[in-house]
């Protein structure tokens, strides 16, 4: 515990994700203004003791846009964590469990063929399809981190399949599956969520991307990429329409990436340096 | 070197033709007609049959396969549905603004990168090198179009240095054309730069523990001439896969940042096919630019073998 505090990038990570997926949370019960509501009269207003973070084009407060927004991008962002995961691991250890079968080989290859499609390209394909939603924008990114997480899975399990902790578990009687869930997979957890971290933060900055350019989250559900898009032909007249949003999406990914650092270290000292 | 290269080649090719199934596959489960949608309500059905056939909408699933595949192989994209021009022209005009670009992102993001890693590998643990990674931190973690919005308030609205957006095209001279893709470049090029800085430091960082560099410390040479002359070219290999990488995510993030600056390259042609359901064109950027990154990876597996023998050994 002595080392959380004293981590450099641990404690100002875990407080500026707690800030943002607090904020989040309490959007579920609580805002400052409905977001739905317009109220013209009090447009285009600068930060004041009403509105900290001051109003948009149709006069809605822009802490409630950011807090409802905090919600539409963590969402988005831990399903598509959650779907990479889901996916990718099983395959990982699969393919490590079956090294150099045909199994791994269709596994990896798999994986190399959607490594080639930026989950921006995924999610062009999907919106021209489907069109945009948040919805799409979740497959999308979720698709883009499988390889991600089967590839991480992979390596780092079949270090750990010539150990002789696993050879004993094989004399003993146990099956590739069996050694898989019970040995394998806890020993790899550790770089699950520190890999899981570093995928969030880059969720984060995909949906908001997604967003901006129309294919993630759509109006009336607020979103931190929408919020920027809406404030570019306003941003001569009114920069804290573009200013608050950007910071929103900055200090989170900011806050996930040095919580994924800190994480790392206190988790697994031997990976200091691995990573970059 | 030539069988590795061949096994490379013919891996490159399967992994054309799969992508291009996907690709083709996805947006052949489209609902609905683009015949229809062009002619609209009221169109016989006589009609709706010769555009279909116009279109190339005719026939089997995997008849129109070939016929889109072998057209992509001889450089013929097919026709656009809303534009009536050959797609390959379409995206011949905007691939000049977009090739450029990322070009332009990826060199200023290595001109940042290569002294700023080098910088902070060489003072490791002092106040620069801290200062060096916390900047590269903020790089990573700022969204680009944000970053980019950002530069047009400072250096297009309020210094007046650079037009808020648009492209004047070649023709209106190498150095107007290169100021317009200027902040554009910048603004793609951060997050890559502060990748890139990172993996140079870690990476020179390791190499400056290896033995021969302790040797050539040992035959007299300074600390900046070991850094220099073996250090710094042995640190090159893993960087060399990050710029490969990096250059598939710089043509992809274009897309978002020629939305940013109103530039007429192949992201505004996708969100204009999109909003158009020209699938036919949206079908062969994807391709395209798939293919860019296939390509790319393929050239950097290359140039890994050719700098480092041990690799070709293995797969």
């Amino acid at each position: 515990m002595a080392s959380f505090f004293h981590s450099r990038t641990l404690l100002p990570g875990a407080i500026l994700t707690l800030i943002f997926s607090g904020a989040a949370l309490i959007s579920l019960f609580w805002v400052p203004y409905d977001t739905t509501v317009l109220d013209i009269a009090n447009r285009l207003k600068p930060p004041s003791w009403m509105h900290p973070f001051g109003t948009d084009q149709f006069g809605r407060d822009i802490l409630s846009m950011i807090m409802v927004g905090a919600r539409t991008s963590i969402a988005v962002a831990l399903v598509a964590v959650g779907i990479g995961m889901l996916a990718g691991v099983p395959l990982g250890l699969a393919a490590a469990a079956g090294k150099g079968g045909l199994p791994d080989e269709v596994i990896m290859r798999g994986n190399d063929l959607v490594f080639a499609f930026p989950s921006l390209l995924i999610a062009v394909m999907i919106t021209a399809v489907f069109g945009a939603s948040a919805l799409n924008a979740i497959i999308a990114i979720g698709i883009f981190n499988i390889p991600v997480f089967a590839r991480l899975t992979r390596g780092a399990a079949l270090s750990l399949w010539n150990r002789e902790y696993i050879l004993a578990a094989k004399v003993a009687g146990k099956g590739r599956a069996r050694i898989s869930l019970e040995h394998i997979l806890p020993n790899v957890a550790n770089l699950l969520i520190v890999q899981g971290t570093i995928q969030f933060s880059l969720g984060i900055l995909a949906e908001a991307g997604l967003s901006y350019v129309g294919l993630g989250a759509q109006p009336p559900l607020a979103s931190w990429g929408r919020m920027l898009a809406d404030s570019q032909t306003m941003i001569s007249l009114a920069p804290h329409l573009a200013l608050f949003p950007g910071l929103a999406i900055l200090l989170t990914v900011l806050g996930l990436n040095l919580l994924g650092d800190g994480l790392r270290d206190l988790l697994d000292p031997k990976l200091r340096r691995a990573r970059v | 070197m030539l069988q590795y290269f061949l096994k490379r080649l013919l891996s490159l090719a399967l992994s054309l033709v799969a992508a291009s199934v996907v690709i083709f596959l996805t947006l052949e489960v489209v609902p609905g007609d683009p015949a229809a949608y062009m002619l609209g309500l009221n169109a016989q059905e006589d009609t709706l049959a010769a555009l279909r056939e116009e279109l190339g909408l005719g026939g089997t699933l995997v008849q129109r396969y070939v016929s889109w595949f072998g057209g992509l192989l001889v450089g013929d994209f097919g026709t656009s549905y809303t534009y009536r021009t050959p797609v390959a022209d379409m995206i011949g005009d905007r691939l000049w603004v977009s090739l450029p670009l990322a070009l332009y992102a990826l060199a200023l993001s290595t001109l940042i990168a290569f002294p700023a890693g080098i910088f902070a590998a060489s003072r490791r643990g002092t106040k620069a090198d801290a200062a060096v990674m916390g900047v590269t931190q903020l790089g990573v973690a700022i969204p680009n179009f944000w970053f980019a919005m950002l530069m047009v308030l400072v250096f297009a609205i309020n210094l007046r240095w650079f037009s808020a957006g648009g492209f004047p095209g070649w023709n209106a001279g190498f150095f107007p054309a290169m100021k317009a893709l200027t902040l554009p470049a910048i603004a793609l090029a951060l997050p890559q730069a502060s990748i890139l800085t990172r993996v140079m430091r870690s990476s020179l960082l390791d190499t400056l523990n290896e033995d021969f560099i302790r040797t050539a410390r040992a035959k007299g040479l300074t600390r900046g001439q070991a850094l220099w002359r073996h250090a710094v070219r042995n640190a090159l290999i893993p960087v060399l896969t990050i710029l490969g990488l990096q250059f598939s995510f710089l043509l992809a993030g274009a897309i978002i940042i020629e939305n940013v600056f109103f530039l007429p390259g192949l992201g505004r042609l996708v969100f204009q096919s999109i909003s158009a359901r020209d699938l036919i064109v949206v079908e062969s950027v994807v391709m395209l630019l798939v293919f860019a990154v296939i390509l790319v990876n393929f050239a950097v597996d290359m140039a890994y073998a050719w700098v480092d023998p041990r690799l070709r050994g293995r797969r």
